[in-house]
């Protein structure tokens, strides 16, 4: 029992930053059809800025409570333009393009990014662990049944969950409540039609970009907190909260959260259970029999052609 | 025995009933038309007798055979084949190659027939482009053959749609509003192909068609449908004066 | 239909275009010859070329093998496959750990060469039979996505094995001590059996039935075509070939580190079926020599450099021609319209 519990701890810790991920792919994909392969470089690239400011902040002593939220802005602030960088210049011109091609592009802008990471003059290839910003603190604790040791809750899981649900909250907010949202779920049902009406879809598409790379800067820093920073940390976690999103239904926004939570935990529970070695095959086989058994997703709807 | 038998057919779409109680006959060299106003339920109807969406309940029967279940390339190959209403071309191929593709399923050599260009292999290619090349003569569409499909003229592009429907030798020739988009003159001529179509290859053919005069000028019979439901059967000028279908096309009369 | 006197044939469609113009006994006697001309070349290129270009050579001849084969999944019949490194991985093992604990000597060599090829593309082949089934509803990017889950599967399963049976297989730190018996003759016979059989199928009336699949799917069901035999059998060609690429590069290479079969691995395939252009069997043979023969150009540049610029090459060639080099045509055509044949029934 106390296992379970910590797995589930643990699992909804990782999974939130998967959710983060996810939705960005999801958001990019309901409006553009398109799987921006490049969004998990965007989390790294999160990681790294966050590594300059944090060290700025340190080298001028700021306090904890200041310098968080500045590293987490700034984060946030450099993925937002490099989200709507990228689109505007790669994937703009593609709009009307095959979908493989805009696909390779997309795969092309994601090695880019990681070698660009690779250079020396911007980071180098070594992993580099973050100035000291929190201290790691088991801020909740509690014993079960007959276990020697309590199940821990550290301030790191309660951050990266809180602030992922706080995230979300505020997503879900402006895609329900606000004008743009609304655009922006036209769009993402009918493109053409969404135009006709008036929508201006480049200016839609850009703030699905800058959200959704805003989420992953945030998921970035986290990462990067609480392991390090290194130019290939967005491979693996990219190509996972992609498993999430098309987990959730691809185009969902709750979907992908749902969706990362669940990868986390099944994750987490693999790891645990069968070996270390197949935690990362544990995502590729959820794919597989998600796409198998209901591609459309847990939350989505099928869609079906019309004849 | 009717050459195709429909009896009871049901189709829900969750909560919207596209057909109910559908009933239907139709024999050799007979032409048939089906109308009614949008969303009637017309596409429907072809959509479950070809294998494209299961029914219900009902029974769909060609020669007496039951096909309800059938994937749609074995219905096919029983016989019955069709146009779309938006036209579904290959848009990359050929105008040949598009009548070609209808002969895959006469093909008796197997892949390593084809690797080694038997003398079975290359006598079936000759023998299917003979065949496709006179199918296009007929369909006045010879003089194209080496264009892609979809730089067409839109008459054309129809006209193909029906020949490589053709090509695949069917008894049963579903047509899904092969006049839309037309101006009158190539609606003309439509006409005169369907009813050459008919004789020439001694086929039953079912038409969907929202243009009146044509379908009061060539059909034998018609079904109208509204809301799923049939409302009246009957040759033209019979379903022409029933009131009910000038109420579902028209609305009610002032009174 | 008629059955009257034969029509002229169209002396200049696709498929007549793609017919050598002379019997197909000479064609295949000729190939046969071309095959038992690359045993002496091999010999004089062992004696007399630099090392360095034959090793180039004879990577030429494997990318062309994969290139060609994803071409058929990708380009002819349209079906996005974002795996293939996981058949070739198939294939290399399949050979490599047999070849490894075999160790074959003098006449046996030929024997062993051509039995575990096939044997290797074989197993491939159930690979693809194993996705294609499965993955047959999927379109677009989600059956991309699921052949690239696949091919990391392949990729999860084989660092985590370190032996099947008395067959040593590496597991993460790879397999070495594979003989190396593949050279210039063994790889570019099998280039030659396999573009030649890719040609033949993709320009033959099951070509046309593959590339309807493509077109669409649904109209080729309504024209009586089973997309699901071609959609397989698609897959499974193009595996089988894959996996015998794996097989002589296992028996090049030597060893095999399974690092070098994941994603990045098939994403180097695609490009290079998108360069040379999705359905040009040409095309993807002058990319794949590109391809392998470029970045050993940029060998000076370092690692990072030279995927900066790959990237940016990619990226750029995506903007500017989607198409890549041949579009869907193949080398020596030009769109020309030619007069029709004269038909008994005039028109």
């Amino acid at each position: 029992m106390h296992d379970l519990l910590q797995q589930l701890v643990n699992g909804l810790s990782i999974g939130a930053v998967y959710a983060l991920i996810a939705l960005g792919y999801t958001m990019v994909y309901g409006v553009l059809r398109l799987i921006n392969f490049a969004h998990g470089e965007v989390y790294m690239s999160g990681a790294v800025v966050g590594y300059y400011v944090a060290q700025a902040t340190t080298q001028h002593n700021l306090p904890t409570w200041l310098a968080l939220p500045i590293v987490f802005a700034s984060a946030m602030l450099a993925c937002s333009v490099l989200g709507f960088l990228i689109e505007f210049f790669a994937y703009r011109p593609l709009r009307h393009s095959p979908r493989l091609v805009a696909l390779i592009t997309a795969i092309g802008m994601s090695l880019l990014l990681q070698n660009v990471a690779q250079m020396s003059s911007v980071f180098g290839p070594t992993p580099r662990r973050m100035p000291p910003l929190i201290e790691p603190r088991v801020v909740i604790s509690f014993y079960v049944g007959q276990a020697a040791s309590p199940v821990t809750v550290s301030n790191l899981d309660l951050l990266s969950f809180g602030l992922a649900m706080l995230l979300m909250v505020v997503l879900w907010w402006i895609v329900t409540k606000t004008r743009t949202g609304l655009a922006l779920r036209a769009v993402s049902y009918r493109f053409d039609t969404a135009s006709l009406m008036g929508i201006n879809t480049n200016r839609i598409i850009s703030f699905t970009f800058v959200l959704g790379s805003a989420l992953a800067a945030v998921a970035g820093v986290v990462d990067a907190i609480r392991y390090d920073v290194k130019p290939l940390m967005g491979l693996m976690p990219g190509l996972k909260a992609f498993v999430a999103a098309v987990l959730g239904g691809i185009g969902s926004i709750p979907g992908a959260a749902v969706g990362g939570m669940l990868i986390g935990l099944l994750e987490t529970m693999a790891k645990g259970y069968i070996s270390s070695a197949y935690g990362d095959a544990a995502a590729f086989v959820v794919l597989i029999l998600i796409l198998l058994i209901r591609p459309s997703g847990l939350l989505a709807s099928p869609a079906a052609e019309k004849v | 025995m009717p050459l195709l038998e429909i009896n009871n057919l049901s189709v829900q779409f969750g909560g919207l009933r596209a057909l109910s109680g559908f009933n239907f006959t139709l024999e050799r060299a007979e032409l048939v038309g089906l109308i009614g106003p949008n969303g009637a339920g017309k596409t429907t109807a072809f959509n479950v007798v070809t294998g494209v969406h299961p029914p219900c309940t009902g029974e769909v029967r060609l020669e007496g055979r039951s096909i309800v279940g059938l994937k749609p390339f074995k219905i096919n190959r029983l016989g019955i084949a069709r146009t779309f209403q938006n036209i579904r071309l290959f848009g990359g191929l050929t105008v040949l190659e598009n009548v070609l593709t209808a002969f895959n399923q006469s093909l008796t050599h197997g892949f390593w027939g084809t690797v080694l260009r038997t003398p079975r292999h290359q006598r079936e290619d000759r023998h299917h482009e003979a065949q496709a090349m006179d199918l296009l003569h007929t369909m006045r569409l010879a003089h194209r053959w080496d264009e892609l499909a979809r730089n067409l003229p839109y008459g054309d592009q129809r006209r193909l749609e029906i020949a490589r429907a053709l090509a695949t030798k069917p008894k049963v020739l579903l047509l899904d509003e092969p006049a839309a988009g037309m101006n009158p003159q190539e609606k003309m001529e439509l006409m005169e192909l369907i009813r050459f179509i008919r004789d020439r290859f001694n086929i039953g053919i079912w038409l969907i068609e929202h243009d009146m005069k044509l379908v009061m000028t060539i059909c034998q019979r018609i079904t109208v449908l509204d809301h799923g439901e049939t409302i009246a059967v009957g040759t033209p000028s019979q379903v022409q004066c029933d009131p009910k279908v000038i109420e579902a096309y028209l609305g009610e009369p002032v009174s | 239909m008629t059955n009257g006197p034969m029509t002229a044939l169209p002396s200049e469609s696709r498929l007549s275009l793609a017919q050598p113009r002379v019997p197909v006994w000479v064609v295949n006697l000729g190939l046969t010859a071309l095959l038992a001309v690359l045993w002496p070349i091999d010999r004089l290129m062992a004696e007399y070329m630099d090392p360095y270009f034959l090793r180039i050579l004879v990577l030429i001849g494997i990318n062309v093998m994969l290139a060609v084969s994803l071409n058929l999944i990708n380009g002819i019949t349209g079906q996005f496959s974002l795996g293939h490194a996981g058949f070739m991985a198939i294939g290399a093992y399949t050979t490599g750990t047999i070849m490894h604990y075999w160790r074959p000597e003098g006449p046996m060599i030929p024997v062993a060469i051509v039995a575990l090829l096939i044997l290797g593309g074989v197993f491939a082949s159930a690979a693809g039979l194993v996705i294609g089934i499965p993955t047959l509803r999927l379109r677009g990017d989600y059956l991309a996505i699921a052949t690239l889950g696949f091919g990391e599967i392949i990729y999860t399963l084989i660092i985590n094995t370190e032996y099947i049976g008395p067959l040593r297989v590496g597991g993460a730190s790879g397999l070495h001590g594979i003989p190396i018996v593949a050279n210039f003759f063994w790889t570019y016979a099998g280039v030659v059996v396999c573009v030649v059989c890719v040609w033949r199928i993709a320009y033959s009336a099951k070509g046309m039935a593959f590339r309807a699949v493509r077109e669409d799917e649904v109209a080729a069901a309504a024209m009586g075509i089973d997309t699901t035999y071609y959609k397989v059998s698609a897959f499974v060609i193009g595996a089988f070939f894959s996996g015998v690429a794996g097989g002589l590069f296992a028996m090049y290479q030597g060893n095999l580190d399974p690092a070098g079969f994941r994603f990045m691995r098939s994403f180097e395939i695609v490009v290079m079926v998108v360069l040379g252009g999705q359905g040009s069997i040409t095309g993807s043979i002058l990319a794949a020599a590109i391809l392998t023969y470029l970045p050993e150009q940029l060998r000076f540049l370092s690692g990072v450099w030279r995927m900066i610029f790959y990237s940016i090459l990619l990226i750029g060639m995506m903007l500017l021609r989607p198409g890549g080099l041949l579009g869907s045509r193949e080398l020596w055509w030009t769109r020309r319209r030619i007069e029709p044949p004269r038909h008994p029934v005039a028109s």
